[in-house]
């Protein structure tokens, strides 16, 4: 559906895209997951058409975005990180709205902005201005909006950025649902690690405007092997004190990989099945040093898409949220005032 | 692109989407509506009653009997309420683009000379409507229409609208922040009101001023206008004031929409 082929954008000095290529397949959701900053967003810009790309192109629904931006445009939905329906319209008339603006035809006009708006539950808001929607149902709205043309494409951008829980939880509920219903592909972007493991098909780490790896979460989260343990110690000297401690867990064939954390004084174990290895694993850390006491604490976890991006990047995906704007002029203008 | 019935409706459809959201937000939002008709009003009564008991009737050498300084700056008060909501309508799109409702229409298969006129149709509604308020209420100062005037009116009024709300479009669409609204309002907004004859004759102006007021297209409103209204011989010809008028949607037009086209979307 998406082919991308050495896609490059720069900003005078700032590379925010470093030759990327990608493939996002039919029918699936795909999700670019990586830091605040990684060039997620400069990424969907480009492929919607808003912005040209420094070098490189991509081939979206069988159009070049290079050379045929109109036919790219037909064929795609686009939800922007922050709710760009506008407020002192009606839920049904932003939709309307758009669908004259995609060119919709009369005959299917009302059938498909109902439909839409039953996909993501707002039937009942329909004739209330969007100012009164809460900031879920407003995601909700924008979603209704992409996809009131059918396009073959729809991309999400932070879909969920700034809500709360339940509601974050109720959109991924429609976002599956909208998935398996329209038969379109989908693809988001977030640095929410839980989102794109239970919503995606396929994950694309993206830092520093490069794909540093691609596959499905469970593939991803398996490459590290197994479980993860971590153990703090007593041992005021540090966790490099215990002379050949790594060595020393290494020789068990269950152990994948061991990591000393000097900083936060504690060891890092990847192995096969924690619930199983874990006494064995005490028991030699006890039985070699000097102090039979020394483990203060223990804790152990299947491995996270974070731990997948701490692999490959060395850094935790960090989390920082915005506010949306929200409101009539006037709230408009107070926002304004605060930025 | 093959030209048949159904394309041409599908962009008339984008045009009239675009125009529509213009209209609906403008109704919706009354506290606009009020507060750009009391402006005007301020002016026409207070400016209008107050000037007019000290420069007196026939004190300004042009004024025939019969006609006070009240109804004299009467139709320089309809251009102002033009000038005013047409440039402001316009450089209300840093507003869409802060909020990225523009965003949103620009990433639709629709043409940057679409979004231009559909806005500027939406600009010239909201400036008609106000205009009409106020003519309302010039029966009330005894000012008389005749179906003929009320049509000149009614284009002069259109005519000089298109052309501000693309100034005021080509002004937004250059601009990244509200900061520069300020800038219009000082050096645009206000130099297009004091300049257009709106309060004083222009036949015994300094040259200075009389070459700035040439300038203005409001200028050419506000005098076929109170020729139309009031009887008044012009200082220009009737054809002479439509003509510029004409000339400056083009001119003005134009640059709002290679403007639009160069605009960033993001």
């Amino acid at each position: 559906m998406i082919t991308i082929k050495n896609l490059v954008k720069k900003y005078e000095n700032l590379t925010v895209l470093n030759h990327v290529n990608l493939e996002v397949y039919d029918n699936e959701i795909f999700g670019l997951l990586g830091p605040n900053g990684a060039g997620k967003t400069t990424l969907i810009h480009i492929l919607a058409t808003l912005i040209k790309p420094t070098s490189g192109t991509a081939i979206v629904n069988g159009y070049d975005i290079t050379k045929k931006p109109s036919k790219v445009r037909s064929s795609i939905g686009i939800v922007f990180q922050a709710p760009s329906s506008d407020d002192m319209l009606t839920g049904y008339e932003n939709l309307k709205l758009h669908s004259l603006l995609y060119g919709v035809s009369r005959e299917t006009r009302e059938r498909r902005i109902s439909e839409v708006l039953e996909l993501v539950g707002l039937t009942h808001r329909r004739n209330d201005q969007v100012k009164k929607y809460s900031g879920g149902m407003r995601r909700r709205l924008e979603i209704a909006r992409g996809l009131i043309h059918k396009p073959k494409v729809i991309f999400l951008d932070e879909p969920t950025l700034g809500l709360d829980p339940s509601s974050r939880e109720i959109m991924w509920k429609y976002i599956d649902r909208l998935a398996k219903d329209e038969k379109i592909t989908l693809i988001l972007t977030t640095h929410y690690m839980e989102e794109a493991d239970f919503l995606c098909n396929r994950i694309g780490f993206i830092d520093k405007g490069k794909i540093i790896a691609v596959n499905s979460p469970s593939r991803l989260k398996e490459s590290l092997g197994g479980e993860i343990i971590e153990i703090a110690l007593r041992n005021q000297q540090g966790v490099g004190a215990i002379d050949g401690l790594e060595n020393l867990l290494k020789q068990y064939n269950f152990v994948h990989k061991v990591e000393l954390n000097e900083k936060k004084g504690n060891i890092v174990i990847y192995v096969e099945d924690a619930s199983h290895d874990l006494p064995i694993i005490i028991k030699a850390i006890d039985n070699n040093s000097n102090n039979n006491n020394n483990v203060k604490s223990v804790d152990f976890r299947r491995p996270t898409l974070n731990d997948v991006f701490l692999k490959f990047t060395g850094r935790n995906i960090m989390i920082q949220q915005e506010d949306p704007a929200e409101g009539g002029f006037t709230e408009r203008y107070a926002q304004y005032g605060n930025k | 692109m093959e030209i048949n019935k159904n394309t041409v409706e599908i962009e008339l459809g984008k045009l009239y989407a675009i125009w529509l959201r213009e209209f609906k937000v403008f109704l919706r939002e009354k506290s606009r509506l009020v507060a750009s008709t009391f402006t005007p009003l301020l002016w026409l009564f207070v400016i209008g009653a107050g000037f007019g008991s000290t420069v007196g009737n026939p004190g300004i050498g042009v004024l025939v009997s019969g006609i006070d300084y009240q109804q004299f700056i009467f139709p320089g008060i309809i251009c102002m309420s033009v000038i005013f909501s047409s440039v402001f309508f316009g450089s209300y799109i840093i507003w869409d683009r802060k909020f990225d409702f523009l965003k949103s229409v620009m990433v639709a298969p629709v043409s940057r000379t679409t979004i231009f006129i559909g806005k500027t149709f939406g600009g010239m509604t909201t400036s008609l409507i106000q205009a009409a308020i106020l003519l309302a209420i010039g029966l009330a100062i005894g000012i008389n229409y005749t179906p003929i005037s009320i049509v000149a009116i009614t284009v002069l009024i259109l005519l000089l609208s298109f052309a501000l709300t693309s100034l005021g479009l080509t002004l937004g669409s250059y601009m990244e922040s509200l900061e520069g609204f300020q800038l219009i309002v000082s050096f645009v907004v206000f130099p297009l009101y004091f300049l257009s004859g709106a309060l004083f004759p222009l036949n015994n102006l300094p040259s200075w001023l009389s070459y700035l007021t040439m300038i203005d297209p409001a200028t050419y409103a506000v005098d076929a206008i109170r020729n139309m209204m009031l009887g008044l011989d012009g200082k220009n010809p009737f054809v002479v004031d439509i003509g510029v008028l004409a000339l400056s949607v083009v001119v003005l037009g134009t640059i709002g929409m290679l403007s639009f086209r160069r605009m960033k979307a993001v």
